[in-house]
């Protein structure tokens, strides 16, 4: 398997943006290289829906796309005409202020138009389906749709109703899959990863797993890119069958810490509680949180992260959360990268709207 | 009235241990005679040659949705649904709304199944008031106006104390209770529990929780001795069938327990829900291959002894909406037949006599639907004519029932009910060229609507 050198080609972000009006193929060749030894790899996902459904190709092809677009936010033109004249629709079905915002300047960043559409609760109560609405959506004519949706599978069923590309922003307790690619670029960031190989990396994934989409995405990921998950918490929110797929399962956080080469703090989700899957916060943070004390038990160059909005004081402590190790402020940075790659990834698939005009 | 001869089918009718090839005489709506006629001396004859006719299927599951939810399926579409699937008599569950929980709504669905005119439809009652758990509804005064048997269907009764009580007072009426078995805070999910579902993100429904319930309500059965009448519905679970077949052996003599399972249970596993396709919801949820293993095992020792669609209508925009927000279920009357032929004869599992039983005098039986489901001379003249080899693809586009919500759309099948007779009337034929007037064509009032017979 070889993976494209970060940096290498003359992407569409550290290089000549492409003009308006060229055609797919055309921009390819200007995307960031994979075709090191072997034959031509061609991105073919007109959707984004899950990191499960990308193969290590792929993945590391994302991961080396959106190092070329990692430079743009440095400069003093922060904007490529990558994906001009495209119409990218934020359609949000839960509150989301952060994704949504990143998605935004992604967009605007490469370009595109840009239109917000919240739309609120369960469409069961509108007597408007899921597909209806982004059926209407489509209609005004949109290149993507990014989605994220309270309920798991909404991105897939739309991929099945629409035309235009979609992209899963968050989906129920499914995946999140560019939370999950910011995740793993900035491991290998900050691991100096440069061919996105994670071997030989243990990456510990702490809290409430069984209803996360992040743990999934990140799950998914990691493992295909050869890293050893430990995912750690409490039985109740610890699915057994996570670790048919390659998983270590622990309730012992301080056994898992010293292990680890990277701790992702997943976010207390307090509804949990009232279905009793652990018995107070208290009893959570005193087991599951990353406290400074507990800090001393890892190894000195850890990366810790966490998907944000943080929960100071519960699963990580402020100390740790802006101490040396953390890495968080970075996601958020890598995040805008990774997904000015996928939206520009999608629009440009063999199969997407782009290529048909 | 009438009168029909059905010639030279397979004659199955299993309450009488009949199966040969021979004639039926229907006259008056009732069974005439079985046996070979020279010459028929009936206003017309059905040429049932390479058929097998047998007493008419009865569903004793099915979601009618009146009244409240006529958007869904009607009792006159039910009904049409039912004969084109070959079936003449179902019993529709009281999860409407409001929910059937007196005797007056037992009364509504007697008249609109009366006005409809096509299969005979038995109303079952609602165990509690609004199906809610809390108090008994009137279970004596609905039994008194025909109700058939109780049941919560959709929910569980899931108190024990209330189950106990349900047994009890139901066991007074001679009716059987219907247990729809799913504890309520371990089952609530949307599919099966397990990989998949974590994988998915979806809320597990456990085979534990129909078990649960099971061997709950044997050991409340147990308990009481009072010879109360449990039926366990669609069995989804392996460990399920075990447990019934245990309790069918400790309750021997006591107490009457018995189970049905669904064409969906037989045929699709979970495996179907992966792409989030709403049509493979079910509840309870699809299973795995053992499961449905154990399931055939269980038809085939003679543990499960019904078989029931649980066919259950729901709009089009319904089943459009996210998995976990989309409703439960799928149609099942017009195209459970040859389901079961594929899931049960095709496997080797048992033959057509035997599946005939589970859909007709089992069924009756249970459901005390007297001089239904056999075609002793006296009995209703409810017959279905069934070409065993017929093949057709199952095409949704063509039903009666008022939904679409069928997985199976598309699948190639093979046999068919070619013509449902209800009370001695042809209410439904795909071969009229097998029909003949005979010899007297004197009586205009045989009246078989044109359009109920396919070109």
């Amino acid at each position: 398997m070889t993976a494209p050198a970060p940096g290498s080609g003359t992407g569409p972000a550290t290089g000549i943006p492409p003009a308006p009006g060229h055609v797919a193929n055309k921009d390819r060749s200007t995307a960031p290289s994979g075709t090191e030894g072997g034959g031509e790899y061609r991105w073919p996902h007109k959707h984004l829906l899950s990191l499960e459904e990308l193969s290590v190709q792929d993945i590391r092809f994302l991961l080396a796309t959106a190092r070329g677009f990692e430079d743009v936010s440095t400069r003093s033109v922060k904007k490529v005409p990558a994906l001009r004249g495209k119409v990218v629709v934020n359609l949000f079905f839960e509150d989301s202020t952060r994704t949504r915002a990143s998605f935004s300047l992604a967009a605007s960043r490469l370009s595109a138009d840009i239109l917000d559409f919240a739309a609120a609760g369960s469409s069961i109560s509108k007597g408007e389906t899921l597909a209806d609405t982004a059926r209407n959506i489509e209609a005004m004519g949109v290149d993507a749709i990014v989605c994220r949706h309270h309920l798991s599978g909404a991105a897939h069923q739309l991929a099945g109703a629409v035309k235009c590309s979609i992209i899963n922003a968050g989906d129920g307790q499914h995946e999140h899959p560019t939370q999950g690619l910011l995740d793993i670029y900035t491991i290998c960031r900050r691991l100096g990863r440069d061919t996105y190989d994670l071997s030989g990396v243990t990456v510990a994934i702490v809290g409430d797993i069984a209803h996360s989409r992040v743990a999934r995405s990140n799950m998914h990921g990691l493992l295909k890119l050869g890293a050893h998950v430990i995912l750690v918490g409490p039985t109740t929110l610890l699915p057994a069958s996570f670790a048919d797929m390659g998983c270590e399962l622990s309730n012992d956080f301080d056994k898992a810490l010293p292990r680890a080469d990277v701790i992702n703090m997943l976010r207390i989700q307090f509804e949990r509680i009232h279905s009793q899957a652990f018995p107070s916060v208290r009893e959570y943070a005193h087991f599951f949180g990353l406290t400074a004390e507990r800090m001393k038990l890892a190894k000195p160059g850890v990366t810790v992260m966490h998907p944000g909005p943080v929960n100071r004081g519960l699963e990580i402590e402020s100390a740790v959360a802006d101490g040396p190790n953390s890495a968080i402020l970075a996601q958020v940075a890598n995040g805008l990268a990774v997904r000015m790659a996928v939206l520009y990834l999608v629009t440009h698939a063999p199969s997407s709207n782009d290529t048909k005009a | 009235m009438s009168s029909l001869t059905i010639t030279q089918g397979r004659v199955i009718d299993p309450a009488n241990g009949i199966d040969q090839t021979t004639d039926v005489v229907i006259a008056d709506g009732r069974i005439h005679a079985i046996g070979k006629t020279s010459k028929p001396q009936t206003d017309q004859v059905f040429d049932a040659s390479g058929c097998i006719v047998c007493p008419g299927l009865i569903d004793i599951h099915v979601h009618l949705r009146e009244p409240g939810q006529e958007e869904k399926e009607t009792i006159a579409t039910g009904a049409a649904a039912a004969v084109a699937g070959g079936f003449t008599s179902v019993c529709c569950m009281p999860n409407t709304e409001p929910a059937i929980d007196d005797d007056g709504r037992v009364d509504f669905v007697y008249h609109q199944a009366a006005r409809a005119g096509l299969a005979n439809v038995f109303p079952v009652g609602a165990v509690t008031k609004e199906r809610a758990g809390k108090e008994l509804a009137e279970i004596g005064l609905m039994a008194a106006a025909g109700a058939v048997g109780f049941s919560d269907d959709g929910i569980a009764v899931a108190s024990a104390g209330m189950m106990a009580k349900a047994l009890a007072y139901i066991a007074m009426t001679g009716k059987v209770l219907m247990q729809h078995c799913e504890d309520p805070e371990i089952g609530g999910g949307v599919m099966n529990a397990g990989a998949l579902a974590t994988r998915l993100g979806l809320a597990g429904w456990p085979k534990v929780a129909e078990e649960l319930i099971i061997q709950r309500d044997t050991l409340l059965n147990l308990s009481q001795n009072i010879g109360a009448r449990y039926h366990v519905q669609h069995v989804s679970s392996g460990g399920s069938v075990a447990l019934i077949r245990r309790a069918r052996h400790d309750l021997f003599g006591q107490a009457h327990i018995t189970a049905e399972v669904s064409p969906h249970h037989l045929l699709l596993t979970e495996e179907s829900c992966a792409t989030y396709n709403t049509q493979f919801k079910m509840n309870p949820p699809l299973r795995t291959r053992r499961d449905i293993e154990e399931l055939l095992e269980g038809v085939k020792d003679g543990t499960i002894t019904i078989l029931a669609t649980d066919h259950a209508p729901h709009t089009q925009e319904e089943k459009e909406l996210e998995f976990a927000a989309a409703p439960f279920g799928i149609i099942g009357l017009e195209c459970a037949l040859p389901l079961y032929a594929k899931a049960l004869i095709e496997s080797g599992t048992i033959d057509w006599p035997a599946m005939i039983a589970m859909m007709t005098v089992n069924s009756a039986r249970l459901c005390q639907l007297e001089g239904r489901g056999e075609l002793s001379p006296g009995s209703h003249a409810d017959v279905t004519v069934i070409n065993p080899k017929e093949p057709w693809t199952i095409d949704v586009d063509k039903f009666k029932s008022k939904s679409r919500n069928c997985p199976f759309h598309g699948w190639d099948v093979s046999g068919r009910a070619i013509a449902t007779i209800v009370g001695g009337q042809l209410k439904h034929c795909l071969d009229g060229k097998r029909l003949g007037r005979h010899t007297s064509p004197r009586d205009t009032k045989i009246k078989i609507a044109e359009d109920l017979i396919a070109p």
